[in-house]
């Protein structure tokens, strides 16, 4: 039998790599020159989906919450074998913490989607919060399964699989429908195939087609601004090429639950790591500094 | 959601597995227990699970005033919905200001779930915390002593302080290993309240077919020396050299994340973000280059030796002892001073 799988994705700032350009003279980081990244653990969440389309059939969803840039991922997910992507971008999502993040995902999920299995990744870079995936279970009254690291078995309506549990593993059955997070030990991501490429690279949200004609038609008015905008929707529309665009009130998400005013942690401070220079001192790589190293940390007892 | 509720108490949740309290909320009780005196309110742990009334004395020499007991046989096995559940009923009946968990895999999978079923707020992965103030704005309400959340965020490139003003308890999971545990003394009295637990097969969504759990290779925490190898090391093979110089210290071997994806040494002995936090008397880093994500498992150690034959690894900047020359050198030369020495 075919399972339908939602997966959640996030765009995220790549922390893993701050190189000497993202660095301020002041040794904190330039957050805004690290380029934005698809979520790595997202990925193996993705690929875990992939592979239940693969052998069951089914069909794959992504959504993501973001900035209109987010439609920089979904297309990459289209090109790796998703079947719909839909973008929830509104400028009242601004400042959610998990929790109102949570709700907003699960408004969508609801409204939207016809799901057996949700995967997320296990978390995101930016945060490391690893939030986000229990609290929607939550919301969706679902079972969850976090830290998978193998899909042992599905079928009739259970799922089985192996999760991290620190030091070891534990292998769990549940009935469906069923939230996993996925670690990054739990596959290998596949590359976007070429053919997918092909058919998807001119797959737009409907906000970078009314972006691209405003920037290509600076002196046109607003109605045939308007007409050219729904002349590309259906010309789009008609190859499968517009990615699903969606606010707040599509989804139908209470706005007290959104944003800031649903979002229960602020942020009191934020202090940039500089990396600071202790009391230090140079020892060159020859013997008789290093067995005079060797003798000033016996004397002050720090080796026994 | 709680309203503020400034007489509340401070809840440490007291994991255990297999009647073994874990670790990470013996190593929170010091750290809680100053928090419920500064706020001078009780310091009360929840214990969960099946003939654990045991364990309830041992939380009380660790310094909780009291102990919130909920036993029963369906809590025998860790599972999200059950404890999720139970612990929201408690939250409800005593209305807690501050509710702790330890960052285990455990606190990580529960304290989301519970944060969303109270529709609270929740921290994760703290590495402080403190009492403080907040005022939102020059003319805001002025919010007096919340929990400050401090945490790393953005992989370790910045220290956030986070808070909640309005919607309680104040939640947070706090980081394995960043907490020095209190010394238990055996002589504090305190009290277990017995609570009573409705539970049906239900609240136990997931089967658990087998469990496999390893004893850690190494207890990384307890070291008082900890030599450290990097992908600089080269291979598995010379590897060795980082054994040979832990063996001759006595000290512990440990390894960052690039050089146990490079299959030199087990994942047992990672320090770093996501591996495990140390603060050894002395760390010797060799052939680490020094990314964020391990000096936020490691700059916390009284003395640092640093080895490295690129003088701009950021490893220098928090070394005591910077040596910048080749490892396969510089190595066998300390090996045969400590030899001479100890």
């Amino acid at each position: 039998m075919a399972y339908n799988c939602a997966v959640l994705i996030k765009q995220v700032p790549d922390t893993k790599r701050v190189t000497g350009q993202a660095m301020n003279d002041d040794g904190t980081v330039n957050r805004s020159a690290l380029p934005a990244i698809f979520n790595p653990e997202d990925l193996n969440a993705l690929e875990l989906a992939l592979q239940i389309k693969d052998k069951f059939g089914g069909k794959v969803t992504v959504l993501t919450m973001g900035l209109p840039a987010a439609a920089e991922i979904l297309r990459d997910s289209l090109f790796r074998g998703a079947d719909e992507t839909i973008l929830i971008t509104d400028r009242r999502c601004a400042a959610s913490d998990t929790l109102a993040t949570s709700y907003i995902l699960s408004c969508a999920v609801k409204k939207i989607i016809d799901y057996d299995i949700v995967l997320c990744g296990r978390q995101a870079i930016d945060g490391d919060t690893a939030q986000v995936g229990p609290q929607l279970a939550e919301k969706l009254g679902i079972t969850q399964i976090t830290y998978i690291e193998e899909l042992i078995d599905l079928s009739d309506k259970s799922i089985t699989v192996r999760r991290n549990i620190g030091n070891g593993f534990q292998q769990v059955k549940s009935a469906l429908p069923v939230l996993l997070t996925v670690t990054g030990e739990a596959n290998e991501p596949r590359v976007a195939a070429a053919k997918k490429m092909m058919k998807y690279k001119n797959a737009r949200t409907p906000i970078e087609v009314e972006q691209k004609i405003k920037a290509e038609n600076p002196n046109a008015d607003e109605a045939d601004i308007k007409e050219l905008i729904e002349h590309k929707y259906s010309e789009l529309e008609e190859k499968g090429l517009l990615i699903k665009q969606c606010d707040l009130d599509f989804i139908g998400a209470d706005l007290n639950w959104c944003g800031r005013s649903g979002s229960p942690t602020k942020v009191h401070r934020i202090q940039s790591v500089v990396l600071a220079a202790k009391e230090s001192k140079d020892v060159e790589p020859n013997e008789k500094a290093i067995s005079d190293m060797i003798h000033e940390l016996i004397e002050d007892k720090t080796i026994a | 959601m709680i309203d503020v509720n400034k007489k509340g108490e401070v809840w440490v949740f007291a994991e255990q597995h297999n009647g073994q309290i874990e670790d990470t909320p013996i190593e929170l009780m010091s750290k809680a227990r100053h928090l419920a005196d500064a706020l001078g309110v009780k310091l009360a742990c929840t214990l969960l699970g099946d003939n654990v009334s045991g364990l309830a004395t041992k939380l009380i020499h660790y310094g909780a005033d009291k102990v919130y007991l909920a036993e029963h046989p369906l809590l025998g096995n860790y599972q999200t919905n059950s404890y999720a559940k139970v612990i929201f009923g408690l939250i409800h009946k005593y209305e807690p200001q501050i509710v702790l968990y330890g960052a285990t895999i455990a606190g990580r999978d529960l304290a989301p779930r519970i944060a969303s079923a109270v529709k609270a707020g929740l921290t994760a992965d703290c590495t402080d915390l403190q009492i403080g103030n907040h005022q939102p704005g020059k003319n805001g309400q002025m919010h007096e002593n919340l929990l400050f959340q401090i945490r790393p965020a953005f992989g370790g490139n910045i220290i956030a302080t986070i808070i909640n003003y309005e919607r309680w308890p104040q939640m947070a999971t706090v980081r394995e290993g960043v907490m020095p545990p209190p010394e238990p003394d055996v002589n504090r009295k305190g009290e277990t309240i017995t609570e009573s637990v409705q539970l049906s097969q239900q609240d136990l969504p997931l089967e658990i077919l087998q469990e496999h759990k390893r004893p850690k290779k190494i207890d990384l925490k307890a070291a008082r020396i900890i030599v450290a190898g990097g992908a600089g090391v080269g291979s598995k093979d010379n590897f060795k050299l980082i054994w040979d110089l832990a063996n001759c210290l006595g000290a512990a071997p440990a390894a960052t994340r690039a050089a146990v994806d490079l299959g030199f040494i087990d994942h047992d002995h990672q320090v770093g973000q996501t591996g495990t936090t140390v603060r050894p008397s002395l760390y010797i880093a060799v052939g680490i280059s020094g990314a964020i994500q391990h000096q936020a498992g490691m700059s916390q150690s009284q003395k640092i030796i640093a080895i490295n034959n690129d003088s701009d690894a950021p490893i220098f900047n928090v070394a005591h002892y910077r040596i910048v020359g080749d490892l396969n050198v510089v190595v066998p030369k300390m090996i045969k001073a400590i030899k001479e020495k100890v």
